[in-house]
């Protein structure tokens, strides 16, 4: 292993960064995982003070730091709520970075980043096998799939309540698709990302619904890679380019107007992880920042491009109660937080806001996976609001929070459903669909 | 020394508090090295997390016994250094102390835990229809026991006093580990030495608070806010003078200089009059047809004495917009520079005119960015110098400038500390204040409560 003071000159390179944390200590008022530890350590104030005492060579541990620094659900709710505007998330990234190249990446996930998201045909094969022989998963193969974000788990683990892998994946059920822009005149390019593919194909189908109804002509190729959210935090830089590149080849140079994804984490990774951290071939920068501009939340491109006014009425309201959580993605990334119940409402439903909507689930990403008591304990407590607020549904827009979500909420027997939102809102044109040949309803826009 | 006794006492600590509790690694205890003072880390040899109260009496027994050095810590918010353990040995925290034992609406008092967070008691004492005043800055976070070891103060305390106000008797643990109980859960009560009194602004130096019995008071019914733009910073002053002088005391009553407003604009173009020299941000409140009149005279007072503009909040989005700005000073100014160090020194309300023309000359002088911004309404001045601590030889400069603001404080007649206490920043300032008897005196009293100076030594005047 290399030295440490080589480490310490490393870290010195965040030294900018981290001097303009003043120590105030705000950060413990919103930080999920203190809340539920009460440990300095767990809070960003603590983090940060421990890089610095790294850099500063004033501390010798620097595999615990390592720990530490990992132990976090990147929700960037500190930052968005730091009153000295600290780059919290960009620290915490960068630094994983550091240390993963400093102790090198541990075999697991090097033979899940390099092995399998790197070679999408590969991770494709094994998750539609994994649907077939849910049963027989074993525990390593759990590990290696639960350590990507997207964290297939199968059911086979203990006491874990997760969907079980879907045995006929999106690009089964709709497969590669080019279509031209229809009555809307637009065009999107379609990234339904992991989750979603594997896990939630419904959520994909109810996007392509959606888009046929509005008359949008959508690009879905086949065999696109991971956004690269689970690389890039677990520091692994060189594979985070190369999904980024394979992603490249199929959308640079493509002509659609968005490109739209139903994942929080993907579209915040696509439009801002992606420019920033992107360390390739410096020729790529310009396309990155281009499809960075182009890249929308599903909710928020149905919300401002495809509603008109009267179609908030459109859909027959139903007695069906939904409360929406905020995926940190979506609300502390991207501050996306009015169109998505916009939808909602839009989809006939009635609102009901539950306490604490933007604070974060718990899933984090990996975090789940390696520390998945505290990860517990705050979905725990995401769970109680959902259930006080007194909803059947809770809609999200995030598939790795519907996960966590799913795994809370079954705990508990409540009967409560967990959808993603856009689902709800094609149900909507879709009820409409089948009541308007018996008449009664106006027509659409 | 002292590090290596704390960490050879794991074992014992660990028995009364659980193993869980007791945190012996290199990079555990250097998170708790710091708190919100620009001031170097000191590590502690031993961090312990009592839960109940009697393992918080046990732990200051075992200190006590083996003479090592005890710091408590809150949420390490404060501005002085008084959480860092500056010889060593053990950090004890209080936030697995955070139980509200009782709220009594009958009798206006509850009784608390020292790590309960202030927001979270006024936001269980609101739900309960009644009212908490003391809001320092830190709130959010914050703690009790924290607020009543330094006597923290906020936007209310010109109308509503300070924490000191509010605190009717506590339970607190001598050195030995004795509860040692002051004061009553009725308004009066003279049983004894007003103990409690002596407990408030102690930084943790004379005894640790266990339980702590607070005042509660009725919630004002109405309020009104309005926001004065003033193009000098004399005209704002008179000002606040007259509108006391009119017998009215406003809830709230701020000031902000024209480089704070600037920044603030500039942070949520917050459409500020970015040319005005100071502005003044006022909230009466109280019985309605009390906050219409006393609205009315204070914009009357603002408008004599050549305001600019007076804009008078017609609902509650309009005063959120005010008060917005004043929250938005310490982070807009805190964005603008990596290090800004926030000093609280406070002067007669009448000399802030002489204070802030002192602090445009230190400015200058020592060629730094001061932004100020605080309570016009009690003479408590937030000056805020914005540096970087790594630039050594600007750092000289902030240190002569800190100086210079004292001396410049005290001579208006004013204090070094408003409401952030001495901490380790300040004790060196503290004989220029008081003077030697009053120094003898507290170092007295600090022998006799901790004959072997072990509470937060080092710090205010041990
Ligand atoms: C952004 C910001 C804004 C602020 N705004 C204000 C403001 O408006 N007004 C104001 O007055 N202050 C303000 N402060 C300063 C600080 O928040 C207060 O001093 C607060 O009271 C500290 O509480 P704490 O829980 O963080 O205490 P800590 O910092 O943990 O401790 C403070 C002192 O109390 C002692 N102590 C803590 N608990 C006990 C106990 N149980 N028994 C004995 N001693 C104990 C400690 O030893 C230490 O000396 C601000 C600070 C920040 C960072
Ligand atoms: S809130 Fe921001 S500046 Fe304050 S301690 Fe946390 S990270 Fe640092
Ligand atoms: S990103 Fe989230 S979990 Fe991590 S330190 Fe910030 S608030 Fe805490
Ligand atoms: S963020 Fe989206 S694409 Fe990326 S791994 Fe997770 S689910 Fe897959």
């Amino acid at each position: 292993m290399a030295d440490i003071k080589k480490l310490a000159e490393m870290l010195k390179k965040l030294d900018d960064k981290l001097v303009s944390c003043m120590r105030c200590g705000m950060c413990q008022a919103v930080c999920p995982l203190f809340k539920e530890t009460g440990r300095e350590t767990d809070v960003t104030r603590g983090k940060l003070a421990l890089l610095n005492g790294l850099a500063e060579q004033m501390l010798k541990d620097a595999k615990g730091v390592n720990e530490i620094v990992n132990r976090c659900l990147l929700c960037g709710t500190c930052q968005v709520n730091c009153p000295s505007g600290v780059q919290i998330v960009d620290i915490f990234l960068e630094a994983r970075a550091i240390l993963t190249g400093y102790f090198g990446l541990s075999p697991v996930k090097k033979a899940i980043f390099r092995g399998m998201l790197a070679n999408p045909r590969f991770f494709n094969l094994l998750t539609t096998m994994g649907s077939t022989f849910q049963g027989v998963f074993t525990k390593k193969a759990d590990e290696l799939l639960g350590s990507s974000c997207a964290r297939f788990n199968a059911p086979v683990v203990a006491d874990r309540h997760f969907n079980s892998l879907a045995t006929r994946p999106l690009r089964k059920t709709v497969g590669a698709l080019d279509t031209p822009a229809g009555e809307s005149g637009l065009k999107v390019a379609f990234f339904p990302g992991c989750v979603v593919d594997k896990m939630y194909p419904q959520v994909g189908e109810a996007a392509i619904a959606i888009f046929k109804h509005h008359g949008v002509g959508v690009y879905l190729p086949e065999n696109q890679a991971c956004c690269g959210i689970p690389v890039l935090t677990s520091g692994d830089r060189p594979t985070f380019d190369q999904l980024i590149e394979m992603n490249l080849a199929l959308f640079a140079d493509r002509d659609f107007d968005y490109l739209v994804t139903p994942c929080a984490s993907c579209t915040a990774t696509i439009k801002e992880l992606w420019p920033h951290y992107y360390g390739g071939d410096r020729a790529n920068l310009d396309k990155l920042a281009q499809i960075g501009k182009k890249t929308l939340d599903i909710t928020e491109f149905i919300a401002d491009h495809l509603l008109s006014a009267g179609d908030a009425a459109a859909a027959q309201p139903t007695t069906e109660t939904v409360t929406y959580h905020d995926p940190c993605h979506l609300k502390n990334s991207l501050g996306i937080t009015r169109q998505p119940r916009q939808l909602i409402t839009a989809a006939g439903r009635t609102l009901v806001e539950m306490n604490e909507a933007g604070k974060c689930c718990g899933c984090g990403g990996s975090f789940n996976v390696a520390h998945y008591d505290i990860s517990k304990k705050i979905g725990t407590a995401k769970a109680d609001n959902i259930i006080a607020s007194g909803a059947a549904t809770v809609a999200t827009s995030c598939p790795a929070c519907m996960m966590q979500m799913t795994d809370m909420l079954s705990r508990r027997n409540k009967g409560l459903r967990v959808r993603h939102v856009i689902e709800l809102y094609a149900e909507g044109l879709h009820r409409e669909l089948v009541v308007k040949p018996q008449g009664g309803l106006p027509e659409r826009a | 020394m002292s590090t290596k006794n704390a960490s050879a006492l794991a074992g014992k600590f660990a028995e009364i508090v659980g193993k869980d509790n007791v945190m012996t690694s290199e990079n555990d205890r250097y998170a708790y090295s710091y708190d919100s003072a620009v001031l170097d880390p000191v590590m502690p040899g031993l961090v312990v997390r009592p839960t109940s109260s009697e393992a918080l009496g046990r732990v200051v027994a075992l200190c006590n016994e083996h003479g090592l050095p005890l710091t408590v810590r809150g949420a390490g918010t404060n501005l002085s250094g008084g959480t860092i353990p500056l010889l060593g040995g053990v950090v004890v925290l209080t936030n697995g102390l955070t139980r509200i034992l009782e709220i009594n609406e009958e009798d206006l008092y509850a009784i608390v835990e020292p790590g309960v967070v202030t927001a979270s008691f006024a936001q269980e004492v609101a739900r309960r229809g009644l009212f908490y005043p003391p809001d320092p800055g830190s709130q959010t976070v914050s703690t009790i026991g924290g607020n009543v070891a330094e006597n923290a103060g906020g936007l209310r305390g010109l109308k509503y006093g300070v924490t000191k106000d509010y605190v009717m008797g506590m339970e607190f643990w001598d050195v030995e580990g004795r509860l040692i109980k002051s004061g009553s859960r009725t308004v009066k009560g003279v049983t004894g030495y007003n103990l409690h009194g002596l407990m408030v602004a102690s930084e943790g130096t004379l005894a640790v608070f266990d339980k702590i019995i607070l005042k509660l008071v009725p919630p004002p019914q109405a309020a009104k806010s309005m926001l004065a733009v003033f193009d000098s910073i004399a005209a704002a002053s008179e000002t606040v003078a007259a509108i006391i002088a009119a017998k009215i005391v406003p809830a709230t009553l701020e000031m902000m200089d024209n480089f704070t407003i600037r920044t603030v604009d500039n942070f949520r173009r917050a459409g500020l009059p970015i040319d005005a020299a100071a502005l003044l941000l006022i909230e009466v409140d109280g019985h309605p047809g009390q906050v219409a009149d006393e609205a009315g005279v204070v914009e009357r007072i603002c408008r004599e004495h050549r305001a600019r503009e007076v804009k008078v909040a017609g609902d509650a989005a309009e005063r959120n917009t005010i008060w917005q700005a004043r929250r938005d000073a310490l982070p807009a100014l805190a964005n603008l520079k990596p290090t800004c160090v926030l000093e609280d020194a406070t002067v007669p309300r009448s000399k802030i005119p002489a204070m802030i023309a002192a602090l445009d000359e230190i400015s200058k002088k020592f060629q730094l960015t001061i932004g100020t911004f605080g309570h016009a309404g009690d003479g408590n001045l937030h000056p805020t110098i914005l540096t970087d601590k790594r630039d050594k030889k600007e750092w000289l400069r902030v240190e002569k400038a800190i100086e210079e603001i004292f001396n410049q404080a005290l001579a208006l007649g004013g204090t070094l500390s408003g409401e952030h206490g001495i901490g380790l920043a300040k004790a060196g300032f503290l004989i220029k204040e008081t003077g030697r008897a009053t120094l003898d005196f507290s170092a007295r009293l600090k022998k006799a409560l901790d004959p072997k100076n072990i509470l937060n030594a080092g710090k205010m005047a041990a």
